[in-house]
This record gives structure tokens, sequence and C-alpha cells, in this order.
């Protein structure tokens, strides 16, 4: 056993954690989150520069990384900092599927990917699938050599920003069926293609996507007809891996912020660290802390493992995390007091994205039931 | 033994609720249930409609033009104004200054200030915490000095926290009028006119981007003799007592049952697994087990209630119910955000007028995130719960704890 990083990610979690400590404080955070756009680019193309995004890619797709560690220690330090910008979006899901599902001439869109000058957006959740990776009812149609995209999609982030997306439809089968789903690299120009945008509670953007008669050819179809799902759901297992680190990451400085707050701040003559009942609830979040690191290590230990192991031990992750975020972001706002519940102060964006990542690719209760299930399987 | 409301209870409730029916507006109604903000205009309207009825100050004494009624009578108009999704009567001049005036103030006081509050002349505000002085309050170092002619008071320090700052033209404020003495007992209690030119305002923003706090900040503020309350140096015990009223109606019960309500109607509208998420055993699990606590902790909300009704001052309980109060709420807030998924993340607040408009709510939801991080500030606010829990052990245990 060793849980030593390797020197390589060491090396990428220091300077990650520099670049960002230099140039990711809560002013600049705070502009980003009140920009149209909802992202820098600056900050985009300075942490690509860094060989962030390669680092979400393996060796053979182009990249230098993208195992489950190499996610975890990325998304840890984008966490730890409040990040925005949409790494998971363009080059986890978006980026990922390409990676693994394309062909040649769409495997070539990696590099542009990896270098920072295209963004994607993975146009997958529908307005009543909730959180069931599975349940898609926009449609495939074939039209000669064409195929013609209807339906909707629901929150789809970074759709604004994103150059081509990433859109999950059915060629065949019911509505909720694994198999006949497929997946279309579609311009985000392309005609037919209505957004209706607007910002996030916990920074960046998204949009409701309707695509009427959207037409493109069939050699915009990533891999097999019908045959998509597996992929799908191991990018939503890479991308909840990532969730979770962030949300580690963004814990931590909740805790940190708070720890030094209970020392600092004085009322009735003494730091309100000093009083037993606010420093035993410290402790409980330092506990639950290490629970979470735990989960994270063995979930990112897992992302490469066979379907039931990597399932249960992300769905596992999912839940754990969305249990001790919930205390730690409550529980940091609560002893803090009323300077928590200010736009300003840097635990408010903090706690937001804590909180919010349970919105995203299953919550706390949906992932329990997942973790049943597949240990029934 | 006997749970049942009484014949003239029930009729009141209807009475109630007729008159909800007919004179609240439905363009308000909307908008509370949606989570928006009424606005100071929306605001004054309904108190205007409140004090046409006679019903604007249903805890003030007949004599002082208030409605006068018992305890049970206000958890009846609670309950159905919530039910109903009218608008949150301002507390600060109706609920909170005006019994300190009536118990302490003076008969001119009276005579001036008590008609003005209903009339919506005067929009109160509350200056009680500071930056440095919040659990602590007794600790607040904003001071008033007396000037040589002993004609007013010279005023200089920050309050913060001041909500609804921004309308109101009048702040009622806990001063330090003695530094050599007992921390408790060199405060006195001011009203002072924000429209002074040693007043000012500034916004503070919450972490869902409204606009309902404030710093109000005193610069050589001067402030007549007349707009002392009571006793120079007394302060603390007004405070003390505005403060018993400043936790009535802490249960929060209406707005539980409201919340719980629309918590079930949003969890019909989602689907998961294609079936309505109120049908998933485990969510309908969470919701039930609040329901639950929610059933107990408004009985003991009616049992605290109806002693009240008999003239019992409320003690401990009161503590009590904050806590629990705050914790079904907050809980419910969190059903709430659950329930809605990714359509949860938009970013929606409630203070901006229209801000909601453009986003997609397929449930009819609302802002419920931006409710949830808002609602953080229940537990915190009105003496925190770790306060309450400190004066329950405190009250419980004596010298013990």
């Amino acid at each position: 056993m060793n849980f030593d990083l390797t020197e390589e990610r060491q090396m990428l979690q220091d300077s990650l954690r520099r670049f960002l400590r230099d140039k990711y404080d809560t002013a600049t955070r705070n502009k980003i989150l009140e920009s149209d756009t909802g992202f820098s680019a600056d900050i985009w193309n300075g942490l690509a520069e860094l060989g962030v995004i390669g680092a979400l890619f393996t060796e053979d797709q182009g990249g230098f990384g993208g195992a489950g560690f190499d996610l975890a220690v990325v998304f840890e330090e984008l966490g730890r900092a409040g990040v925005v910008e949409p790494f998971l979006d363009t080059a986890v899901l978006g980026g990922g599927l390409i990676a693994e599902l394309g062909n040649d001439d769409q495997k070539a869109h990696v590099e542009e990917i990896i270098g920072g000058a295209l963004q994607l957006a993975f146009a997958h959740g529908e307005p009543t699938s909730r959180y069931d990776m599975n349940r898609v009812s926009t449609t495939a149609k074939a039209d000669g050599d064409n195929i013609v995209l209807n339906g909707r999609k629901a929150v789809v982030v970074n759709a604004e920003n994103a150059d081509m997306l990433v859109v999950s439809a059915r060629e065949s089968g019911d509505v909720a069926d694994e198999d006949g789903i497929s997946l279309f690299l579609v311009p985000a120009d392309a005609k037919g293609i209505t957004l209706q945008g607007y910002a996030l509670l916990a920074g960046g953007r998204a949009a409701e996507i309707t695509l009427d008669d959207v037409t493109v050819p069939a050699s915009a179809r990533l891999g097999d007809a019908g045959k998509a799902y597996p992929a799908i759901e191991a990018r939503i297992a890479a991308a909840n891996v990532a969730i979770c680190a962030e949300t580690l990451g963004a814990m931590e400085t909740a805790c940190r912020l708070t720890r030094d707050y209970l020392m600092t701040r004085k009322q009735f003559g003494k730091p309100i660290g000093t009083f037993q009942a606010l420093a035993h609830r410290m402790s409980d979040l330092l506990i639950e802390m290490e629970q979470a690191r735990s989960a994270v290590i063995v979930a990112a230990g897992h992302l490469e493992a066979g379907y039931k192991s990597r399932e249960s031990h992300v769905s596992a992750a999912k839940n754990l995390l969305g249990r001790a975020g919930r205390l730690v972001a409550e529980d940091s706002i609560q002893m803090h007091g009323g300077i928590a519940m200010t736009q300003e102060y840097e635990l408010a964006h903090i706690a937001k994205r804590i909180i919010m990542s349970d919105h995203r690719f299953g919550d706390t209760d949906h992932h329990l039931e997942r973790y049943i299930a597949i240990a029934a399987a | 033994m006997d749970l049942s409301y009484s014949d003239e209870e029930k009729a009141f409730r209807a009475e109630v609720r007729a008159f909800l029916e007919e004179k609240l507006p439905k363009e308000m109604s909307d908008k509370i249930r949606k989570g928006e903000e009424l606005g100071k205009a929306g605001q004054e309207e309904w108190h205007a409609i409140l004090n046409a009825q006679g019903w604007l100050a249903p805890n003030w004494p007949k004599k002082f033009g208030g409605a006068e009624w018992n305890a049970v009578q206000r958890h009846i108009f609670e309950e159905e104004a919530a039910a109903h999704y009218a608008p949150r009567i301002v507390p600060f001049g109706l609920s909170m200054l005006a019994p300190v005036l009536q118990k302490f103030g003076s008969q001119e006081q009276n005579d001036y200030w008590l008609p003005r509050i209903l009339s919506g002349e005067d929009w109160w505000c509350q200056g009680y915490s500071e930056p440095g002085a919040g659990s602590d309050l007794a600790s607040l170092k904003t001071e008033a000095v007396l000037n040589e002619e002993g004609t007013h008071y010279i005023v200089n320090g920050q309050k913060t926290w001041t909500t609804l700052g921004q309308h109101a033209n009048m702040i009622f404020c806990l001063v330090r009028t003695d530094k050599k003495v007992k921390q408790q007992e060199g405060i006195s209690f001011l009203l002072i006119d924000m429209d002074n030119p040693g007043v000012e305002v500034r916004p503070i923003i919450l972490l869902d981007g409204t606009h309902e706090v404030n710093e109000v900040w005193f610069t050589d503020c001067k402030v007549p003799v007349e707009n002392l309350v009571g006793k120079e140096n007394e302060g603390w015990t007004y405070a003390k007592y505005l403060l018993t009223h400043e936790r009535t109606n802490i249960a929060g019960v209406g707005f539980s049952q409201a919340g719980l309500t629309a918590v079930k109607r949003i969890a019909r509208a989602e689907m998961s697994g294609g079936k309505p998420l109120m049908e998933n055993p485990h969510f309908a699990a969470r919701v039930a087990r609040v329901e639950i606590d929610l059933m107990a902790m408004s009985t003991t909300n009616l049992r605290i209630v109806s002693k009240a009704a008999a003239g019992a001052a409320p003690g401990v309980e009161s503590s009590m119910l904050k806590v629990k109060g705050t914790i079904i709420r907050q809980e419910i807030n969190d059903l709430a955000r659950r329930a809605a998924g990714a359509y949860a993340m938009p970013f929606a607040s409630e203070a901006i007028e229209g801000s909601n408009l453009a986003l997609p709510d397929p449930l009819n939801a609302g802002p419920v995130a931006a409710q949830y991080f808002n609602n953080r500030k229940l537990s915190i606010f009105g003496g925190s719960n770790e306060i309450q829990r400190q004066i329950i052990a405190k009250t419980t245990m004596g010298g013990g704890a």
C-alpha cells in the first residue's frame, strides 16, 4: 500500500495550487461570477498551458494522465479554489466521450481541447429524466445519409460557450432502454438548435436546448448506432469522481475558513472556538473530512476497475460526499454566523459549490439506491 | 384534554379565511408563492389592507388601535396567512418597537409614534447587532454622548444585519451611554431618524444575491433627547423585553406547513425512474419524517400558545420552539431543493423582481436552492440556535450548566 501521489501528480498539484492561489482570489472569482459568459478566458488558457486539460486524457488519447487519480488531483485543487470554469463539461464529459468513441477525424478534436481552443457541452439530461442516465426521449431518425434530431435537453452546463455539443438521442427501443442510445457531435450553431441560457447559482452558466429537426451527417455519430450507453455510464462515473474530488477540495476550504474564524472571532471575551459546543462541532467536521478523503481515494482508484466495482465505489463516494458535504457546508455557515451569509465572503461561494454538486449526475439518495441495486445485481 | 378548536376559534378561522380570500390580491400571493420579492410598495399595500380591517397590529391592546387577539387567534391567523401565501408582516415597528413603547415609552411617544406605525408613515428597522457584537449583544460599542446643552445625543458607531434598512426612515437602536459600568448597565434605547445627515446605509448582498440586510453607520449623528425611550442606561431591560416578542411565531409553523405542501407538489411533478418522485419510497420517507416532526412541533407550539392565551409568559419553551422550528424549516428547504433535481441549479434570486422570468422552471418549484441558502439565516438570527440551547441549559440546570 502506498497513499503518496506519484512525482508527476505531486508536481501537477503543486503548480495548480500555486497558479490558483496567485490568480484566482475571491475578488477575481466574484467578477467572473458576474460576467456574461460566466467564465474567464484568461484563466482557461492559463490552466490549459499549465497542462491541466492534458492531465485529464490518457497518453493514448494525446494527454498525459486520464486515470482516476489524475482527475482527483486536478479537481480537488479546482474545488479548493472554487473554480467555475467548465473543465468537467469540456474535458471529462465532452472530450472524454469523443476520445472514447470517436473515429480518427473526430478524435482530432482532442488536441484542440487539450490546447484550450475548443469548448464542449454534454447535452444528455432531459426535463423528465432526473438522474436516470438511460432515459432518453430525444430522437435520432435516419434520412438518407443524414440524421435528424428532435427533442429537449435540460440544464446543459456550458452550452452557450460550447463550439460543439455532444448530444444523446435514441435511435431505437423504448424510452428507458439502455440499448438504442447514440451520441452525436453537433456544431453548436447548427440550424434548429435553440438555447435558452441562464446563470447557475454556484457559478457558470447552462441552457435549455431545443432540437427542432437538427440535421447532421451520419458521420457525426460517435461510435456505433445505438451502442453509446456503456460509454455514457463510464464517463459519468469519471465525472462523478471529478465532482467528488472537487467537493472534497471545497470542503477543505470551508473547514480551513471555519477553523480560522473560530480561533480569531471573539465573543464574551474569548475566541468562540474555545466554547465546547463549537469546538466539538468543528472536530466532527474534521472527522467527516477524513471519511470524505478516503471515499474519494477509493472511488478514484476503482475508476479503471470492472463495471460493478467501479460503479459501486463511485456511488459510495457520491453518497458519502453528499452527506459529509452538506454537514460541512451547513455547519461552516452556522459556526461563522451572519458573515458567512454574505456574497463577498469566500465561504458563501464555496458552500454553494459543495451543496450544488449534489444536483449533478445523481444526488445522495440516488446514489444510495444505486449502490444497493448494484450490490444486488 | 380536547384537541379540537372551540366553536369561537373555528368561527374566527372562517372569518380569517374569508378575509384572505376576498382581500389578499392574487398578484401578491402569486409572488409570495413563487418566492419573488414583494418590494416596498407591495409590502405597504398589504399593511394598508390589514390596517383597513383593523388587523395590522394583532398583538396591540385595543386602546392603542390594535386587534388585541389572544395567542390562539394570532396562531390561527399566522397559519391561514401562510397557507394563503399572504406576505409576512414586517415586524420591526409593529411587533418589536411598539410593545416596548407601550410598556416603557412616555405618553407623548406613544401618541406620536404608534399611529404612524399603523398608517405606514414610518418604516422602522432594528439597530441591535454590530460587527463585534453578535451573540454577545451586550458588548455593543455604538456610543451616544449627551451634548453640553443636554438637548441632543451625539451618536457614533456602526450597526449591521439591519433587515430592510434600505426601506426604513426610522431605526431603534441600542447605544452605549455609560462605559464605566458593567456592560449591560450602560446601554440605552434610542429612536433615530434615518434622514439625519449623520446616518449612512450601505447594502450587504447575501449569498443568494438578495439585498435584505444592511450596515448602518452613524457619524456625529444628532438625536434629540425626546427620542430616548424609558430611562438612560436601562435599555438592556427593554431590549430583553423586545427579544421575547421577536421570538413569538419563531416556530414558523405556518411557513413549514406551506413549505411541506410545496415539496409534495414539486415531488409529484418531478419524474424519477418514470414515476413521480413522491412515489419513490426513499424520498417519501424523508418527507414523512419531517411531516411527523412538524406535527409534533406544531402541537408543542399550540400547547405553549394556549398557555400564553391563559396569561402565562412563555419561558424556556420559546427557545425550544426556535431551535426545533428552524431545524424543521431548514429540512423542508433541503427537501425542496433535493426534489427539484437538476432544476435546482439555475440561479434564481428571490429578491430581484422579474429575475426568475427567464429561468426554466418546469416543476413550478420557484427558487428552491436560493431559498435553501437564504434560510440558513433562520438558525443564526434572533439569537442563534447555540444561544437558545445555552438559555435552555442555564434555565433548566442553573449554575450547573
